[in-house]
């Protein structure tokens, strides 16, 4: 049996003639995205505000509307309820009540109390104000550090221009990774953060791959232009980077389809940045080395070499 | 370099059977290879609270209020020593930011200053004008602080020990918070009570000239304090009470829940001081009511009858069974230093973590499946030796896990599905790398040898920037997102072994062996 070739092996496509149409198609997303962030904004979890979340298993389907009344009279604010997964499986949250710590201690108890004995209780959450601050300082600092970090080491390992353009193009993922929840709805908390990280990080994998193919060429092809040897490498490396975006989608869509709801939103934000990540590397990373005026470093040359090189 | 020396083949396999060896616990029903050595194997995973169930608190003690406290102490001492002097001077009302006098007379300043400066060791003064403040320094803050939290934690961990689950973990963390962890806890909201509450116990006399009532109308005879009631099913709403502590919790060395007459109460036991001023003190008050005070609140104020001497009495008041047996719980393990916060919570239900590891587990099996298959599919015999390196590097994460007791979460099984996508991509990188050197023309083991070598500096670079990533969010994370870190982190790590070293040796094997002329891939 021949192997497949998910790419065939001559492929030859001229990403670089399309650049100008990549550039808008990003810039327009990552616009959208940073104006969605400041008008719409994120739907922070507990995690980040601060608040209650009780999920509970009730007998038989769950009436939804008569919980809404039960807890609605408690006079805490807003109440979200919802089903989470299956009929008979509730999530219940809570705003952050007015006061301290003390204060969503009892909300919770009073919300413990009212639903009463004849609903499971299968998990609470309560974060206080002082915590949730903290972690939105501790998540702010962490995509901070890491996309620093990453650039660092790009730089020591590539030219500036590349630890340059793989940090836009991170950002690039982050900016557009975070649009898509602003624009879903779906719910911002510790473990969709994480899955911002992890996208980060697969992100610059896949860039460096054809980054690493790249600084190969400049040193074996030292006639062609730059556009050409760009559009080189990233064909000749298209088969892998589709390769293993499918191979972790493939496991991604399992974890998404049967991983339970608990995990759902992260797993959610995981296949969209695989997807936004490989576009970027693709489409965004490579041709802003042109941008950034990438050259030909050539060890007996006059001219010099570029800053920080 | 295809040719593998016999040492660098054996290393390989050496890591791989131990991998095998660490890993098989977690295969088996726990308990059957339970060893106290850390080094053999027979551990299995640690399960995090998300998925065995529990309960994970974040408390933060009140450090003001024993700054507070301390500090009203040191001026009170001040304050006794300047009367012996005949320096007359006000009290400051106590704060956390130091202990302040206000000196009357500003001929004395100069001499209140060099007694206060000498009142206690390892303090700071200052203070403007008439006012003398004196602060602890900064060794002397430590140790208090230290002191208070020390306490804390012996107090939390004889409360949480007093619920009778199994291993739970007490840990300091940061300057004022104690972390409490409690796994499979059916009940949280019982934890939340047994650690919201300092349960500070003291007697004071009711005051017998007036009521609550009567004091607020006219004012407050000195040395008296209104306080609540816990309870307003006896009617009474307010008490006016002594200031003066004639017995307190601190010398109670035990303490029962009981019945009286049918109804829950709380019998306790002094030490022989205590026993000592409590006999002393219900034998020259009879008549009069003796407030039990918990927390700033009186839980009764029973009429001393006659006098107790045995040491030995209860506490009535409005209690279920379950409040009764809290209060004598709280009172055996004893009271808190300081007041403490419930920052956060999060439990979750046995049932719910039960439900997670398998809908975590299926998904992982499927997405194994999936990705094993279309390995096979693209690469022929290649993606069969890429798929044997990805089982193992399963088994190195797990083995790894195991041996460092690492937790898994539910998040950390998302992670080991993230690592099954990546794994491969190493393979991925090496095995198109040899597509195009044979497209170029190479022979099949210069292709072999030249894909290795070429994807090496790709597959670091690649490697190490998720690694950062995992990193980053280990030392940031929390719980969960830790769990997620720390797989993905091994991961990666043990992937590189598999990917590399494991394939590289099985296809040096095959080429060996059968020395092919055509190489399909």
């Amino acid at each position: 049996m021949k192997p497949l070739h998910l790419i065939p092996d001559d492929v030859n496509i001229p990403f670089l003639k399309f650049r100008k149409i990549f550039y808008i198609a990003s810039l327009l997303m990552v616009l959208a995205s940073v104006g969605l962030f400041f008008t719409k904004g994120l739907n922070f979890g507990i995690d980040f505000r601060g608040g209650i979340l009780v999920e509970i298993k009730t007998n038989g389907p769950a009436d939804i509307n008569a919980l809404r009344d039960n807890l609605g009279s408690l006079g805490l604010g807003d109440v979200s309820i919802q089903e989470f997964g299956e009929p008979d499986d509730v999530l219940i949250q809570l705003q952050r009540q007015d006061g301290d710590e003390e204060a969503q201690m009892a909300a919770l108890a009073a919300v413990t109390n009212a639903l009463g004995d004849d609903v499971t209780i299968r998990r609470s959450e309560l974060v206080g104000p002082k915590v949730g601050g903290e972690l939105k300082e501790a998540g702010f600092y962490s995509v901070v550090i890491s996309l620093f970090l990453i650039m660092v080491y790009i730089w020591v390992r590539f030219e500036w221009q590349f630890a340059v353009a793989s940090v836009a193009a991170l950002l690039h993922d982050v900016l557009i990774t975070i649009g898509f929840f602003v624009i879903t709805g779906v719910q911002f908390d510790l473990a969709t953060l994480a899955a911002v990280l992890t996208v980060a990080g697969y992100s610059i994998n896949d860039t460096v791959v054809v980054f690493d193919r790249i600084r190969e060429y400049l040193r074996k092809f030292r006639k062609m232009e730059i556009p050409d040897l760009l559009d080189l490498s990233i064909n000749s490396t298209l088969s892998r980077t589709t390769m293993t975006s499918f191979t972790t989608l493939l496991a991604l869509i399992a974890l998404f389809v049967f991983g339970g709801e608990a995990i759902r939103g992260f797993t959610m934000a995981l296949i969209f940045g695989i997807v936004i990540g490989t576009y970027s590397s693709i489409c965004v990373a490579s041709p802003l080395l042109i941008v950034l005026r990438l050259k030909r470093k050539i060890p007996e040359a006059e001219e010099g070499q570029e800053a920080g090189a | 370099m295809l040719y593998f020396t016999k040492w660098k083949a054996a290393l390989v396999l050496l890591v791989c059977a131990l991998g095998v060896i660490y890993a098989a616990p977690n295969f088996l029903p726990s308990g059957t290879l339970a060893t106290e050595s850390s080094y053999l194997p027979g551990k299995q995973i640690n399960l995090g609270l998300d998925l065995r169930g529990g309960s994970h608190m974040l408390l933060e003690v009140d450090t003001d209020s024993v700054l507070r406290e301390r500090y009203d102490a040191l001026a009170d001492a001040i304050r006794t020593e300047l009367r012996q002097e005949q320096i007359r001077n006000r009290p400051r009302e106590a704060t956390a930011n130091g202990a302040e006098i206000t000196i009357l007379r500003a001929d004395d300043v100069e001499k209140a200053r060099e007694i206060a400066r000498t009142a206690e060791p390892n303090t700071e003064l200052s203070g403007e004008g008439n006012n003398i403040v004196v602060t602890y320094n900064e060794v002397a803050y430590r140790e208090l602080i230290d002191r208070a939290i020390a306490q804390s934690l012996e107090v939390v961990r004889r409360r949480v020990d007093e619920l009778g689950t199994t291993e739970p973990s007490i840990q300091r963390q940061g300057e004022n918070r104690i972390v409490v962890q409690v796994p499979g806890l059916d009940d949280p909201s019982r934890l939340r009570d047994i650690l919201g509450r300092t349960a500070k116990m003291n007697f004071h006399l009711v005051n017998n000239e007036k009521t609550a009532a009567d004091a607020r109308a006219t004012g407050l005879p000195p040395g008296t304090m209104i306080l609540p009631s816990a309870d307003e099913g006896d009617g009474i709403r307010e008490y006016l009470i002594d200031r003066r502590i004639v017995v307190s919790g601190d010398n109670l060395v035990d303490s029962q829940p009981t019945f009286s007459d049918g109804r829950p109460v709380v019998s306790f036991r002094f030490d022989a001081a205590g026993g000592a001023r409590f006999g002393d003190i219900t034998s020259k008050n009879a008549g009069r009511g003796l407030a039990i005070v918990l927390d700033g609140e009186v839980i009764s104020a029973p009429r001393i009858n006659e006098p107790i001497l045995g040491g030995n009495g209860i506490i009535t008041g409005q209690f279920s069974v379950q409040e009764a047996n809290d209060l004598s719980l709280l009172l055996r393990a004893g009271a808190l230093p300081a007041p403490m916060q419930i920052l956060e919570e999060r439990s979750v239900g046995p049932g719910l973590g039960q439900d997670s590891v398998e809908a975590g587990e299926f998904a992982a099996v499927l997405g194994l499946v999936f990705v094993i298959a279309f390995m096979v599919i693209s690469y022929g015999r290649f993606g069969v030796y890429a798929d044997i390196a990805l089982m193992m590097n399963l088994i190195l994460v797990l083995a790894v896990m195991s041996v460092l007791q690492a937790t898994l979460t539910l998040p950390g099984i998302a992670g080991i599905v993230l690592t099954v996508g990546m794994a491969v991509d190493a393979n991925v990188l090496i095995f198109e790398r040899i597509r195009e050197e044979r497209r170029n023309g190479r022979t099949i083991i210069n292709a072999i040898d030249a894909g290795y070598r070429s994807a090496m500096s790709t597959i670091l670079d690649a490697n190490i920037t998720t690694l950062i990533a995992a990193l980053v969010l280990f030392s940031f994370g929390s719980g969960p997102i830790k769990g997620f870190a720390v797989t993905l982190a091994i991961g990666i790590i043990t992937s590189m072994f598999s990917a590399i070293w494991l394939t590289r040796l099985l296809i040096a094997a095959w080429v060996k062996r059968s020395r092919p002329t055509e190489l399909v891939i």
